[in-house]
């Protein structure tokens, strides 16, 4: 297949790629949300596409010299290169409607989007330069949870991002989840659910445990659209299911109403 | 890999001279003090040869071991007047939590711990310690007690893990949790954690956060059970002992890590072989540690806690 196409992972249509991108990296046909980059995350919620990177100084270290099929340090390494990033999460700093923002979008293509000691610190991070910028916070998480080779580092960092998540509400500063494909374990129960509003983006598996080990427990089969978007709307757990071609307009009016600036 | 063997068959010696010592004590007959201080003796001398080569696996059974103290043991031996309170005010009550208000020292404090329950139908109402949202938030009620009437809280930890089920999903188990880590973040009063057997992962966090992390010698804390992590990453059940090794679970590695503060010794044997000397222990260091955390103005308190919790981690900045 030629470069210029692609196909859907859902309907198995064969697309033009550059209908899917005009279309926010949505299948044109059955409305399949392709899952983005933290980069392109960042590109289509700010203004003009334009942002700060912060904290891409911050680096992973191998604490545990965790070894399983190979090196946590091997691990990180070959993340890196194939992402082209530092780490799982990244910082960034603009306007979303010309009001200036600070956004951590997690990139699922690192790791499974996993939280360890960087993504605590730079989730942190963000949060603290929210507080002392006095402006709101963002973050669209995209994650499989706490990340396993950092053993109880990465869990503190789900208290690590709570308490500065605690710290911006005291401030009265908005801060708002987005929650993407798929968000689960100790992300969802840290900084993904902490949200003044938590947004899904349609269809999405968001929960605490993951399905199989649901399954594994209960030994039954789960109920149709269990932990979807569409389910936690229902039970009372999101605010809103947005799609993401409205997403952006969305978080204007968010933003609008959470600061009190009426257009 | 040939399967390490179970701590439950490397520790019949002391079973033995532990059962020894219960029929002496049971019967308590003249001289029978004596006896037990030299079967004690035993015990300590099999305990120095077998501790030494216990693996992290093993550990984790001696921190699951069917007779260790459970919850409401330390609260009772601790304290007194334990008053229980029930329910979440929302849905319903989580029994897999005990949550309430007790005397420790003379002093109302809050209190509360996973309750994996002892016999099969105790185990099984207790939901083997696994609470659901609903526990979560009737801590989060305690929490909110406490601070309203500047009580100390002192939790125990001991779990597997949260409740994996449907229900727990449609309540919203990672929404309970995740508030209960900003709540405790924030509480304006003393905070003391106790991980007295099983520290599973988000389960255990959800009551874990504290001015001081306390834990006993063979608890174990860690992000996944060694079984969870051994399915994921190794793909193989049998891989438990390399996760358990991997994960650097015990205290002595936790302390190492700054994830805990203290670690409570316990006696020969385990504290199954000896409950009364654990919860001596365990009362001695909580005391000092109380102690000292009641000194602090609120302010303090809540600045320094974030500041424990701010410098967890292991990066570089380059």
């Amino acid at each position: 297949m030629s470069s210029l196409w692609t196909r859907c992972n859902n309907c198995q249509r064969i697309l033009y790629k550059e209908d899917i991108l005009d279309n926010h990296s949505v299948c044109p046909e059955c409305a399949f949300h392709f899952r983005l980059s933290a980069s392109e995350w960042l590109a289509m919620l700010y203004d003009d596409g334009q942002f700060d990177v912060c904290d891409h100084e911050i680096k992973p270290q191998d604490p545990l010299n965790f070894v399983d099929s190979q090196p946590y340090h091997k691990r990180l390494a070959d993340n890196q290169r194939k992402t082209s990033l530092p780490e799982a999460v990244v910082n960034g700093l603009g306007t979303i409607g010309g009001m200036r923002v600070a956004v951590s979008a997690l990139d699922f293509a690192f790791m499974g989007g996993s939280m360890g000691s960087v993504v605590g610190e730079k989730i942190t991070r963000a949060a603290e330069r929210a507080l002392a910028e006095k402006i709101p916070f963002i973050i669209v998480s995209c994650s499989g949870g706490a990340r396993m080779q950092e053993g109880a580092l990465s869990l503190m960092q789900m208290v690590k991002t709570s308490a500065a998540l605690g710290r911006l509400e005291k401030a009265g500063l908005p801060f708002f989840s987005v929650l993407a494909d798929p968000t689960t374990g100790g992300v969802t129960a840290s900084f993904a659910m902490l949200g003044n509003l938590n947004i899904a983006e349609p269809n999405a598996l968001i929960g605490f445990a993951g399905p199989r080990v649901i399954e594994q427990t209960i030994k039954e089969k789960l109920p149709k659209g269990f932990q979807r978007s569409e389910f936690l709307l229902s039970h009372g757990m999101i605010d809103e299911v947005v799609p993401r071609k409205n997403l952006r307009p969305y978080l204007v009016r968010a933003l609008r109403l959470f600061l009190n600036k009426s257009a | 890999m040939t399967k390490p063997e179970d701590f439950y068959a490397l520790e019949k010696p002391i079973a033995a001279l532990k059962e020894q010592i219960d029929a002496l004590l049971l019967a308590g007959e003249p001289g029978f003090k004596e006896k037990v201080a030299a079967l004690r003796l035993e015990i300590e001398t099999e305990w120095q040869k077998l501790q030494p080569r216990l693996i992290p696996s093993q550990i984790v059974q001696v921190a699951r071991h069917p007779k260790r103290p459970l919850t409401l043991e330390y609260i009772n031996a601790l304290m007194t007047d334990f008053m229980e309170m029930h329910g979440d005010r929302r849905f319903g009550d989580d029994p897999a939590l005990v949550a309430g208000l007790a005397f420790y020292k003379g002093q109302t404090v809050a209190v509360m711990g996973h309750q994996k329950g002892r016999t099969t139908r105790e185990r099984i109402d207790r939901n083997f310690g696994q609470m659901n949202p609903e526990g979560y938030r009737k801590a989060y009620r305690v929490f909110r007690e406490a601070e309203k009437f500047g009580f100390p809280v002192i939790t125990f930890i001991d779990t597997q893990g949260a409740y994996p089920g449907i229900g727990a999903e449609e309540r919203g188990q990672a929404e309970a949790i995740a508030f209960n880590l900003k709540v405790m973040s924030g509480l304006r009063v003393p905070i003391v954690c106790v991980i007295i057997g099983e520290g599973g992962s988000g389960g255990a966090l959800g009551i874990g956060v504290g001015d001081q992390i306390l834990m006993l010698e063979n608890a174990y804390y860690s992000v996944i059970s060694p079984e969870g992590c051994a399915a994921i990453l190794w793909k193989d059940q049998s891989a438990v002992q390399q996760a358990a090794e991997n994960l650097h679970i015990r205290a002595a590695d936790l302390l190492k890590l700054g994830v805990i503060d203290k670690i409570i010794p316990e006696p020969p044997g385990g504290a199954h072989i000896d409950p009364e000397t654990t919860f001596k222990n365990t009362d001695k260091i909580v005391h000092q540690t109380l102690t000292k955390l009641k000194a602090k103005t609120a302010d303090d308190l809540v600045d320094e806690r974030y500041a424990k919790f701010r410098k967890m981690g292991v990066y570089v900045v380059s």
